[in-house]
């Protein structure tokens, strides 16, 4: 059993993580000292394709290729040191304590299970209770992600949902055995901007009312500030600036400026979109 | 330049587009914006002859279109789709993918065109032999445009062209279009979910709902927020709201 945290320390900490992964050409640098610490709060990480950012959340996870190295000062999950614990150990954390949302329900859930049983399964993988208990839980819990028709959606396969309602199956699911630290890949962007919102708004509702933390990875940086604390930057493999999401337009590093002049703005006509100029400066070691 | 009136779409049970109407002039870049399964995709893809069940009346150039269509039609229209990954064949060469427009029509100097192509897309030369695969997302997405108008088209239909790229890369490719539109003087529908996209590239547009058009209007009376529909209103307060944090 792990023991409670100390008041005052953070949930994760991360001190200069590294992930390499060797292929026959060379090694590829996914992620190159990469620091941060996430409280009982909302973080964001925000970068383009490439930039290393949800390797960064699967390494916190313990869910990557065996073919990658991964090395840190500190990699920490409350008193869990991710990178020596045992496999056992990390079965109780990922989607125990730790739970992950990723972009498209479409391909997350199981097409031949329905949303109700694969809640139950969730419960049922994390404390010892019985069919019928696990039914009424994935019941609340449906209640609880606001699907107006709990029972229809618990016997429904994936296929029969909509991409918001499937994302709401998997918030549901991720939810069931009470995590302390939800982490969301893109959990929208395959989503409407009506529905991301709402999504968006219920992940936070669920995030504040239980306690959790979330860390919230993204490409989308206007997104992100709006829903987090802190947003943290990255570009190829490394954090650019860390910052409190409500100083976001005060933003300071050339590449965060970057990232919002570029877009195409509806209250101000752009006769041309600023591109952005990458500095070969960005990519050297940080300290 | 193109002219729709009444297009009917029906998959099954599944009455995707009813009585759409709209007309863009030569030279007009025409918005559809709607969110999924309005039948935005569905209404360009009638236009381009991907979907070839459909009533109504489409003509572009002053000709009616038949349900198929002829090589001279996709002369005069060519298509630009959301993931360049997707349109673009794996196995083969850029090389090979931009000969092929110029096989099927005939043209003799495919050296030169492909050349001038690349160029005009601003593609490295070194990409003309390399696969798909290892292109860039924005690269590849040069590719499918290069490939769009090879062959000189007149009217370019572009389903989400920048919505599976980053937002650096968005901005080099609407860039892209603004300057091959002006130069070639091109007639465009542009279908997107972004209004911030639309509202930069299109001069009108047309909001699609439930397989209808429920509100046509101007890039300025988008801007303003001046919508009278309130699924438009709706739409625009969602794109302020995200814009503004």
């Amino acid at each position: 059993m792990s023991t409670p945290i100390l008041a005052g320390e953070p949930l994760v900490a991360v001190r200069n993580l590294h992930v390499d992964f060797p292929s026959a050409t060379g090694v590829t640098q996914a992620v190159r000292g990469v620091s941060f610490s996430i409280g009982r709060e909302k973080l964001g990480i925000v970068g383009e394709s490439g930039s290393g950012k949800s390797v960064t959340g699967r390494a916190l996870m313990g869910l990557l290729p065996g073919s990658a190295k991964v090395r840190a000062d500190v990699l920490r999950f409350g008193t869990t040191d991710i990178l020596h614990t045992s496999e056992r150990e990390m079965r109780t954390l990922r989607g125990g304590r730790i739970g992950l949302i990723l972009q498209d329900p479409k391909y997350s859930l199981n097409p031949v299970m329905t949303a109700g049983a694969q809640i139950a399964e969730a419960l049922r993988a994390h404390s010892r209770i019985g069919r019928r208990e696990a039914r009424d839980a994935a019941l609340a819990l449906l209640e609880s992600v606001q699907i107006r028709d709990p029972r229809r959606v618990h016997d429904a396969y994936p296929h029969e949902l909509s991409g918001g309602m499937g994302q709401r199956v998997m918030i549901a699911m991720m939810l069931a055995p009470n995590p302390e630290l939800l982490i969301a890949d893109e959990p929208t962007s395959a989503l409407d901007a009506s529905v991301q919102a709402e999504i968006l708004r219920l992940i936070e509702e669920l995030v504040d009312q239980r306690g959790m933390a979330l860390m919230l990875i993204s490409h989308d940086l206007p997104l992100v500030s709006r829903f987090c604390d802190r947003v943290a930057v990255m570009y190829a493999g490394q954090v650019m600036e860390e910052l409190p999401a409500a100083d976001l337009q005060r933003a300071t590093h050339a590449y965060t400026r970057g990232l919002l002049e570029c877009l195409p703005s509806l209250d101000h006509k752009r006769e041309r979109l600023a591109t952005l100029k990458r500095d070969p400066a960005w990519l050297a070691p940080r300290a | 330049m193109i002219d729709i009136a009444n297009l009917d779409v029906r998959f099954g049970n599944n009455h995707a587009v009813r009585g759409v109407s709209f007309r863009v002039a030569p030279g007009e870049t025409f918005g559809l914006v709607g969110e999924s399964g309005s039948g935005k995709s569905t209404v360009l893809r009638a236009v381009a002859g991907l979907i070839t069940d459909w009533t109504g009346r489409i003509a572009v150039d002053g000709k009616p279109l038949g349900h198929k269509r002829d090589r001279a039609f996709f002369r005069l229209v060519q298509m630009v789709f959301q993931d360049p990954y997707g349109s673009l064949h794996p196995r083969q060469t850029v090389d090979r993918i931009l000969s092929e427009p110029l096989a099927v029509h005939g043209f003799a100097d495919a050296d030169a065109r492909i050349l001038r192509a690349l160029e005009e897309v601003a593609l490295p030369r070194a990409a003309r032999f390399r696969y798909p695969h290892q292109l860039s997302g924005g690269q590849r997405q040069r590719v499918a445009i290069a490939r769009a108008l090879i062959a000189d088209p007149r009217v370019l239909l572009l389903d989400e062209p920048t919505s599976a790229l980053d937002v650096s890369v968005q901005a080099e490719v609407l860039n892209l279009l603004a300057d091959l539109r002006a130069a070639r003087g091109l007639t465009c529908i542009l279908v997107s979910h972004n209004l911030a996209v639309v509202a930069h590239l299109c001069g009108r547009l047309a909001v699609m709902q439930g397989g209808r058009v429920v509100e046509e209007l101007d890039e300025a009376a988008l801007r303003a927020g001046r919508a009278v529909h309130p699924h438009t209103q709706d739409l625009i307060r969602l794109s302020r709201d995200l814009e503004e944090a």
